[in-house]
């Protein structure tokens, strides 16, 4: 008797833990979904009310994908978006890095004042900034360049890369460094060969971050990058598939949609080093 | 195997004094033990031994050579940390080849000498796992393997012990003794464990407040203790304190016995008002204050189980104390006076 208010609970339990599971991956697969039966409807039949809106109503149509490719330059922004990506990433890390650990390592409230001051100039908007820097781009003959945003994207991946590698460091105990020293490194040595390897969960998590930040930047791009030969991913797509009001809405989509896969497949490889870099210092 | 020394060792951490001129030495292929309760500063002067900290004046003289501005690689250490600070992205043998590959050791000598630190300490087994893989026991021999294979000069050990269950730790201290005196190698050891630094030190150096208290045998630190803090701080339970008109009388626990227990006739008698007692297996512990006596002085006594002397709570006794095992104390300084009461 006593049993089945048990047996009931558990099932309750589990039912409950099914019902929010299937919440959350219908809420985040839907973008995906969407945007790919969007890719491949007839303007039609997506712009038909009557029609279901989930479901193809007439047959597929690879139209939208012709348009995306042969009547703009979409493999050039993708390409841009790389190479402007790769630079910044590396950038990122060449100083993020090193300030991270020595702000992890440096004691005191100076430190951690520090911290927080570069951490804020991440907080002042690109809408702002845009302006100063217009500036110094004009100065250094950079306009229309992707080397203007090669230039400008470091000032807001470093400080975010920064604070967030300084939580990883934090975490690596001091004796580590303190045994490699002692082992016949220097302070620079154990750093290569010991801090660096045990954070490799934390520089992948920037360079993720990094790359993403920099694909879905908007505002720099629009302003400093006046051809369509230099745009990016982002500013290319709504620049060139939205003329006045009419919406290529097909192409639109599927431009997301495959600027979207690599780094949703990224992601998902890296997963679990992504959950311990952000319960990093939290369990322990 | 050389001996260190430190010359009036100092460091300051904004304005405290953590360690407060320290001279000692460490002879060759010596055991030496800094005890000491925690914030007395044996950590603090490891770490400035091995070149982790930088000492804010003084000198550490290693095997003749002052290092004290050398960093810790060309000091020819190795040390075990509490931590044992195991690098956990590495296996257990590219933990314990670490040393000789950080300084550029050919193949052959990295295989052999990884055997011959394997061999030692019964790991063998494990030379492919990852030290997560690993049990504690197990952690502190990779960590005690990677300390020996490069052959220093000094090993230091900051408590390596600790991390261990009481069973284990029992067995571990017999097996670092052991490698110890096989390889002949001089040893500082850090502990707050007093039952550790009696077992394990050829000597042991008292620490308080930053300074030395004592350095002696176990012997030396236990049956004459410099001063109240190392009377009180070894020892379990520790030495009765009584004060009198010149300043204190100490005694251990043990040497404090009921009338007629301890033979020969220079022995000095208390009356014992016992208000507690406590038995632990091997012995008794009786709780009291001697009576007659302003002001009132708590004391304990250890009596050996098979002394079977009828004693209950609330009871008066005799007990007595043979007048060698006496210690003065100079009220003031605290420091032992000469010779025995």
């Amino acid at each position: 008797m006593a049993r089945f208010p048990t047996v009931l609970r558990k099932a309750a339990r589990r039912g409950g833990h099914a019902g929010i599971l299937v919440f959350f991956v219908t809420f985040l697969a839907f973008p995906f979904y969407w945007m790919m039966i969007t890719t491949f409807k007839t303007t039609q039949d997506l712009y038909n009310t009557a029609n279901n809106p989930y479901l193809f109503n007439t047959p597929p149509t690879l139209n939208h994908l012709q348009v995306l490719f042969n009547d703009t330059q979409y493999l050039q922004w993708l390409a841009n978006t790389a190479f402007v990506g790769v630079l910044v990433v590396i950038i990122t890390l060449a100083f993020a890095v090193p300030a991270g650990y020595a702000l992890a390592r440096m004691t005191g409230a100076w430190a951690q004042n520090l911290g927080i001051a570069i951490f804020l100039t991440y907080l002042v908007p690109p809408t702002i900034l845009f302006i100063p820097f217009s500036r110094i781009i004009a100065e250094l003959g950079l306009q229309d360049s992707l080397w203007s945003l090669v230039l400008v994207y470091p000032s807001f991946t470093i400080p975010f890369c920064t604070w967030l590698l300084m939580g990883f460091f934090k975490a690596i105990p001091r004796d580590l460094e303190d045994a490699a020293m002692i082992d016949g490194l220097s302070r620079l040595g154990a750093f290569i060969k010991v801090v660096i390897p045990i954070s490799m969960a934390g520089v992948l998590t920037a360079i993720i971050f990094a790359f993403t930040l920099v694909t879905q930047e908007f505002v720099y791009g629009v302003t400093f990058i006046t051809s369509s030969a230099h745009y990016t991913v982002s500013v290319g797509v709504p620049t060139f598939l939205v003329r006045g009001d009419v919406y290529f809405w097909g192409s639109m989509m599927g431009a997301c949609l495959i600027a979207s896969i690599p780094i949703a497949l990224i992601y998902n490889l890296f997963v679990d080093r992504f959950v311990a870099g952000f319960t990093v210092g939290a369990v322990k | 195997m050389a001996t260190v020394e430190t010359r009036r060792l100092t460091k300051h951490f904004d304005g405290v004094r953590a360690v407060d001129g320290i001279e000692m030495t460490a002879r060759e292929g010596e055991f030496l033990v800094l005890l000491g309760p925690s914030g007395c500063g044996k950590t603090t002067l490891m770490r400035m031994i091995a070149g982790l900290e930088r000492p804010t004046a003084g000198d550490i003289v290693i095997d003749g050579r002052v290092v004290t501005d050398l960093p810790p690689r060309e000091r020819n250490i190795a040390m075990v940390f509490q931590s044992y600070a195991l690098y956990p992205h590495l296996t257990v043998e590219k933990n314990i080849s670490f040393p000789l590959r950080a300084v550029g050791t050919d193949r052959a000598e990295i295989g052999r000498k990884v055997a011959w630190a394997a061999r030692m300490f019964g790991i063998e087994r494990f030379l492919d796992r990852k030290p997560r893989q690993l049990s504690g026991g197990e952690r502190q021999r990779v960590a005690l393997a990677r300390a020996v294979v490069r052959e220093p000069v000094v090993f230091l050990l900051d408590e390596p012990l600790s991390n261990l269950d009481a069973k284990l730790r029992n067995s571990a201290r017999d097996e670092l003794k052991n490698f110890q005196r096989t390889l002949g190698t001089t040893t500082i050891y850090v502990t707050h464990d007093q039952a550790e630094a009696m077992g394990l030190g050829d000597r042991i150096a008292v620490l308080n407040q930053g300074r030395i208290c004592q350095v002696g045998t176990p012997q030396e630190i236990y049956s004459r203790p410099a001063d109240i803090f190392v009377a009180t701080f070894i020892g379990s339970p520790p030495m009765n304190l009584i004060e009198d008109d010149v300043g204190y009388l100490g005694f251990r626990p043990e040497a404090f016995l009921p009338h007629g227990v301890e033979g020969g006739d220079d022995n000095i008698t208390f009356p014992f008002r016992v208000t507690r007692l406590e038995y632990l297996g091997a012995d008794r512990l009786v709780y009291g204050v001697l009576a007659e006596r302003t002001p009132e002085s708590h004391v304990i006594s250890k009596i050996p189980t098979n002394i079977r002397t009828e004693i209950a709570a609330g009871g008066q006794y005799d007990f007595v104390v043979r007048r060698q095992d006496i210690q003065r104390f100079d009220r003031k300084s605290g420091q032992r006076m000469n010779g025995a009461g």
